[in-house]
């Protein structure tokens, strides 16, 4: 743990015990109708921590290169992918408080720590009006804005990798919010994020190589064109009692560090359907499906080649894509089975890029929730790498929540 | 091109509801999470306001999709009632957080809390979850004891008062009337069931607490071992010793809980599986708080009266 780390972790623990205090007090000070006193274990702040343990095999050796996503299982054996503390509560009347705080050890068994998330949002905004501000996610698709521990498989989407790096698309930013008036559920939103650092991968991270091949260019933010925008617009309706839909657009529209006037453009389009029984037993059974699809246009300037800086590169746009479409089926109370397809490919261009080569896998897999609390998942990935291969790798994932019940979005 | 586009669509929608607003005006929109509260609501606002449910009648309550439809319904929502109690805690969070609507905001008048008002049952003295999803308010099915829903109704029509002054004196007469009713009722409901006092009977979930104790019946067993925890073999087994020591004859099954499961537990106790669903509208022509009792008690009193 770095100085820094240890400071971090030193508030963390400072605040829950903050919050235990708090908490005791407001049970002391109560009447003593016992629902009264438990309400006061739940004071001004819901904490809850959710950790991951994958264990498995794949028959690629450097797993790393195999595995793209951050919270991936990282080698053969175990990885400790994404432990992490939530916190969430109203701030005052106007604001509430979000914050996802994660550690993780690495594949060197060192451990990490991430300010994943830390974000207010406005309660009562006029004309639907709401206004997020701080470090998050960007609302882009689906799976972008959702953490390690809701997802349905034990890995991030191929085309996430892709477009956004090991770790989503997120930053430093605000977004606005408006829930239109319509008599169905649309809601439009713009976001607007600074364009550097890891996580705003197609734009100005230092790791850009990986995309255009080149060095990056030094940037700094001067004006208007050095953000990020993020608009999306989302509409869902249900068809009779058991079904809905929701279908989205996004777009992540800014500078990127090919060179000094160089953009990126990402266009996303995403829909999901579920069907649940209308007698359903804990939300089963049902089966849902879900797919994204994206493109990026990346207008890489000329550049000087970063593996040999005796050439230069031309400019040339960089075009990939990609998809994947998941289906999930919740057979019976507590056991889902899925099975998710995907596919990314790229362009050709004046460089060697193991990350825009193609790529297709397939993953099986079968989860049985023991409670809404605890999980275990067993899954096959069966990869093909262009210029390199097949891979197999099977993987089981064990994750258990304390603390504040989950709440999920749909 | 694509904000051109939208700020076209957003002024026709604005134009539209604008519309849509004026002919409904004059009524209050009430949402409720669940038909229960729902029928209440329904019985105390009477022709002054529209009421939605937004949990069906025959799912689990605990686990109701947060899907995008209800965010549109709680943002158009001049009140909404919840049980509380974390019966709603996995999905309406996140809906009033993306709803935006500060009419129904924790404290406001426009929310109303049914189990604030309630002396809770099998409020638990320490949190655990070794010991299944125990909520730690207390028992949240409190509507199945008559006074709770009388307690509920009043907290209702305060509410509804002071969102919509104008109508006050009818919710107060419908209140009245509620009330009556339901004396009445009780009554006919205890006289019903006075010859089977004492009666063992045996549910899926702890969720007939407060119909037990009202009525004078002792829940001996749940086929769930813990809350929340599926029924295990060797704990189905101990049931059915124990059902047979106490003659329970009688297991209640809601219709999101598997009947296969209490059928089998019933063949080999020599019990029989009644279908008690706690939610109007579960079964045709249970439409009010009273029909759903009605249902009930009837169906209790007949299956207890079995030799």
């Amino acid at each position: 743990m770095t100085l820094r780390q240890q400071g971090a972790a030193a508030i963390a623990v400072a605040a829950l015990w903050a919050v235990q205090v708090d908490a005791q007090t407001a049970a002391d000070t109560m009447p003593a109708t016992p629902g009264r006193a438990a309400q006061g274990a739940g004071a001004y702040m819901n904490i809850g921590f959710s950790s991951l343990a994958d264990f498995g095999w794949s028959s690629a050796r450097d797993v790393g290169s195999l595995q793209l996503g951050d919270h991936d299982p990282k080698v053969r054996g175990f990885t400790i992918p994404n432990s992490e503390l939530s916190l969430d509560g109203a701030v005052d009347p106007y604001f509430r408080g979000y914050a996802n705080i994660v550690y993780k050890i690495d594949p060197e068994g060192e451990s990490a720590f991430e300010l994943e998330e830390a974000f207010f949002l406005t309660t009562s905004l006029p004309a639907n009006l709401q206004l997020k501000g701080g470090q998050f996610f960007a609302e882009f698709g689906r799976q972008n804005t959702q953490h390690p521990h809701s997802w349905a498989f034990v890995d991030q989407p191929l085309v996430l990798n892709r477009m956004f790096g090991p770790d989503n698309l997120r930053g430093q930013g605000a977004r606005v919010s408006w829930l239109l008036p319509t008599s169905w559920y649309t809601e439009a939103m713009v976001g607007v994020l600074n364009s550097n650092g890891e996580t705003m991968f197609s734009f100005r991270t230092e790791e850009s190589s990986e995309i255009h091949g080149g060095t990056p260019a030094e940037t700094s933010v001067n004006g208007g064109t050095d953000l990020v925008f993020v608009p999306r617009l989302a509409t869902s309706f249900d068809v009779g009692d058991t079904q809905s839909f929701v279908l989205g657009a996004s777009a992540a529209l800014g500078p990127n560090n090919s060179g000094p006037d160089a953009s990126s453009q990402v266009y996303g389009a995403d829909l999901y359907w579920k069907w649940k029984s209308a007698s359903a037993s804990a939300g089963f059974p049902f089966v849902s499906f879900q797919t994204e699809a994206m493109y990026r246009r990346y207008d890489a300037a000329e550049r000087e080649s970063i593996d040999d800086p005796s050439t230069t590169l031309p400019a040339e746009v960089l075009g990939d894509r990609g998809a994947y479409a998941q289906i999930l089926w919740g057979i019976r109370p507590r056991l889902v089975a899925g099975l998710r397809g995907e596919r990314a490919s790229g362009n050709d261009a004046a460089f060697d890029s193991e990350l825009r080569a193609d790529r297709t896998r397939l993953s099986p897999n079968l989860t049985w929730y023991p409670t809404e609390f605890s999980k275990v998942r067993l899954q096959y990935n069966y990869d093909d790498r262009q210029d390199i291969g097949r891979d197999h790798s099977l993987w089981i994932q064990f994750e258990f929540l304390l603390g504040a019940h989950a709440s999920h979005k749909f | 091109m694509m904000q051109h586009s939208m700020i076209k669509l957003a002024t026709a929608a604005v134009i539209a509801l604008s519309a849509m607003g004026t002919a409904f005006a004059a009524k209050l929109n009430v949402v409720a999470t669940t038909p229960d509260l729902a029928a209440i609501a329904a019985a105390i606002g009477g022709t002054a306001v529209n009421v939605k449910a937004l949990a069906k009648p025959t799912e689990d309550p605990h686990f109701v999709d947060a899907k995008p439809s209800h965010i549109v319904t709680l943002n158009r929502a001049d009140v909404l009632i919840d049980g509380g109690a974390e019966l709603e805690l996995g999905w309406l969070p996140p809906l009033l957080e993306s709803a935006r609507n500060a009419k129904i905001s924790a404290n406001a008048p426009g929310r109303v809390v049914a189990s604030q008002r309630i002396r809770m049952l099998e409020v638990p003295s320490s949190f655990d979850r070794s010991k299944g999803d125990v909520h730690s308010l207390g028992n949240p099915h409190f509507l199945l004891d008559p006074l709770n829903a009388k307690i509920v109704a009043a907290h209702i029509a305060e509410h509804f008062a002071k969102v919509d002054p104008k109508s006050a004196a009818l919710y107060q007469a419908n209140l009245r009337t509620f009330n009556a009713t339901m004396d009445a009722k009780l009554i006919e409901w205890q006289r019903t069931l006075a010859p089977f006092k004492g009666a063992k009977i045996v549910t899926y979930h702890r969720d007939f607490p407060y119909l037990a104790e009202r009525f004078g019946l002792e829940v001996v067993e749940t086929l769930e071992p813990k809350p929340g925890i599926a029924p295990s073999p060797a704990h189905l087994a101990r049931v059915i010793t124990a059902m047979k020591g106490a003659r329970a004859r009688v297991i209640l099954v809601q219709p999101y809980q598997s009947r296969k499961t209490a059928e089998t537990v019933a063949r080999q106790s020599g019990a029989t599986v009644l279908d008690m669903p706690q939610q109007p509208g579960a079964v045709k022509g249970v439409t009010t708080y009273f029909d759903l009792m009605d249902s009930m008690v009837g169906k209790l009193a007949a299956a207890l009266a079995k030799p």
